[in-house]
């Protein structure tokens, strides 16, 4: 379409009547004015007056426009005389216009010293940290009294809300939570064969897996598997509404965001966590038996009587305990991040981001205390 | 572009669905060099749709389209890069990148396609933020913390960063304060005149119609019902075209037009 052969713009210099004659050929326009315009910024007043001859331009456009106007403007300021030749009307009003929004734009805000913007930033990573903190426990706390005041008054809960979330989070995750789950209950089961084969002290296998898998994998790679899915999503799609001003028109419909957002999500996750690590356990535990039965040579049936043996109930209720306050903590740290997301897209990334972070590492971290607390009362 | 062919955009045949949902069938439509050509119809008549055919963000189920003779369906990824040099697009919030300051965000075009100095850059991107009617404080803003109207003006900024030869507009003076969108009309006619440019208007702002466009174009009954000048669509017997027209806000957009700006 535009044929390639066409010239750069150039430009011929004379001397008229002592003064500075530039003549100017070929299209003065954006795709070909780039080595000329080298030229013309390298121009500067010498004292000569300056007549631009235009008439050889073929075309021109707003960049052109403006190099021609750059020199009437350093020449003018010099107080020199500066005429322009052979230009049409069109070009004139062009120039002029042009000229009229000659005016010192930055184009990138103030950044300041580097050395007191990175002390700046330290500053602001601090106080942010401890906005964060009790900007967070004052999230918690809404979303219990919310909780509350939906336990005294249970018709005040959006079922159908969290019927949808909890097929979000429960249901579809089945899949993935299952093939994991199953995936590790083969690896430890493999591992601990290994080491435990030294001893000859195979038959502890059902052991490992059977304790590891019910109390503590299951239910921690659920809660990892739920934040990397579900937290991150409940984080982006209400840090989306927020930028469209969803959030905003609830709360002027009298609508309170937290009751027709968080509570419905955090519900469905503190209810599907217990069912999603139960079934994660039941699917680490076949992992687990599969691997016996092809490499050990243990029944099926044996298994199963070997972790009835060897399991306490005990187990099964520390994961059960645990994983609706996991959940809860999810959904919670998603929702408060997708309330925080301000400004732009990017925003909403680094939320996502943060919401997963911070929800897996409060996960792990709870999972400790939890890990004191049961062996303090005895439930080894 | 080939000299004898005046024709910029033509769409033929247009088919436009989304599932069941039938938004344009058998649309005909010619923008001519150098006119404005204005785009009217109903909420959902498919005016963004048929833009974003044009400009090959949506796949249309049939029907050709051509800008500068190119047909769009057909390009290879160069010539697409070539015919997106010569056109410039504004979306209806805007669509700025959120990531960059509104200087930057006027640059990004001049970096992608021309290798310009520095200097020389930030210059352009300086006069035309002046010359879409920001402030000066806007050029340094990230778009977030700029109001709904700046965010317009910037997104032109951009779409012209090029001085491209077409222009789509998708309803620029919506949201305008009246004063600011006849400064907008303003502008547009005069880039025309000096620039040559074509351009492509969605609008329901009847006084930019009467202001500035040549022709225009009326789309129902999934397709172009009829294109033409304000007159002869005033003579266009056509329930929608006649209320659009002649109601109480398209008597009073025709009562002031043609006055001086």
């Amino acid at each position: 379409m535009i044929p390639a052969m066409i010239p750069d713009a150039t430009m011929t210099e004379e001397t008229r009547d002592d003064r500075r004659v530039l003549r100017f050929v070929g299209r003065l326009t954006v795709a070909r004015i780039n080595i000329l315009s080298r030229t013309t910024f390298a121009l500067e007043p010498d004292g000569r007056g300056l007549i631009i001859d235009l008439s050889g331009v073929e075309r021109i456009d707003t960049v052109g426009a403006w190099l021609v106007y750059r020199l009437m403007r350093d020449w003018g300021a010099a107080g020199l005389s500066v005429d322009l030749e052979g230009a049409p009307a069109d070009t004139l009003a062009l120039i002029d216009r042009v000229g009229e929004h000659d005016k010192p734009v930055r184009i990138r805000p103030d950044q300041g010293h580097p050395f007191s913007r990175r002390i700046a930033e330290i500053g602001a990573f601090v106080t942010g940290t401890v906005a964060l903190l009790g900007h967070f426990l004052g999230f918690i706390g809404e979303a219990m009294v919310a909780l509350a005041r939906t336990v005294a008054n249970p018709r005040r809960l959006r079922w159908i809300a969290v019927m949808r979330q909890a097929e979000v989070v429960g249901v579809n995750s089945l899949a993935i939570i299952g093939l994991m789950s199953f995936l590790i209950g083969i690896v430890i089961a493999q591992q601990g064969a290994v080491q435990l084969r030294q001893f000859g002290a195979e038959v502890f296998t059902v052991n490992l897996i059977g304790r590891s898998v019910l109390r503590e994998l299951g239910v921690l790679m659920t809660a990892i598997m739920v934040a990397g899915r579900s937290g991150s999503a409940f984080a982006a799609q209400i840090g989306s509404m927020k930028l469209a001003e969803e959030i905003d028109a609830l709360k002027t419909i009298g609508l309170s965001p937290v009751e027709t957002l968080t509570l419905p999500r955090l519900i469905a996750t503190a209810m599907m966590m217990p069912v999603l690590s139960f079934y994660a356990a039941l699917m680490g535990l076949l992992g687990g038996a599969m691997f016996c039965a092809v490499s050990l040579d243990m029944s099926f049936v044996t298994f199963i009587q070997r972790t009835q043996e060897v399991v306490p109930l005990t187990d099964l209720l520390v994961a059960l305990i645990k994983a609706p306050v996991f959940g809860a903590l999810i959904a919670v740290t998603g929702c408060y991040h997708g309330m925080q997301v301000t400004g732009n897209a990017e925003s909403v990334g680094e939320r996502t981001t943060a919401a997963v972070v911070q929800s897996i590492f409060m996960v792990i971290v709870l999972d400790a205390f939890f890990a004191v607390f049961f062996s303090a009362v005895g439930w080894i | 572009m080939s000299g004898t062919d005046d024709i910029v955009v033509r769409v033929k045949g247009l088919r436009n669905a989304f599932g069941d949902q039938v938004i344009h069938d058998g649309l005909d439509l010619e923008v001519r060099r150098g006119e404005i050509i204005g785009v009217v119809g109903g909420s959902g008549t498919g005016k963004s749709v048929l833009m974003r055919s044009i400009i090959g963000l949506q796949r249309p189920e049939a029907g050709e389209i051509e800008v500068f003779g190119h047909d769009m369906m057909s390009l290879t990824e160069a010539d697409s890069a070539e015919v997106r040099r010569h056109w410039g697009v504004l979306f209806q919030a805007g669509a700025l990148f959120s990531g960059l300051t509104v200087a930057e965000n006027v640059e990004v075009p001049l970096r992608e396609f021309y290798r310009l100095d520095e200097r020389l850059m930030d210059e352009i991107a300086a006069f035309k933020i002046g010359m879409v009617g920001l402030p000066v404080e806007a050029g340094p803003k990230y778009p977030s913390e700029l109001s709904g109207g700046m965010k317009k003006r910037a997104g032109l900024a951009r779409a012209l960063a090029l001085d491209p030869r077409l222009l789509f507009l998708d309803e620029p003076t919506a949201g305008l304060d009246p004063i600011g969108a006849a400064a907008f009309d303003d502008l547009l006619k005069q880039l025309r005149d000096t620039l040559g440019l074509t351009v492509f208007l969605i609008t329901h702002d009847l006084d930019t119609l009467h202001a500035i466009c040549d022709r225009v174009a009326v789309l129902a009954d999934r397709r172009v019902l009829t294109v033409g000048t304000i007159p002869e669509l005033l003579a266009f017997d056509h329930p929608w075209v006649q209320d659009y027209f002649r109601g109480a806000r398209g008597r009073a957009a025709a009562a002031t037009a043609r006055e001086p700006i």
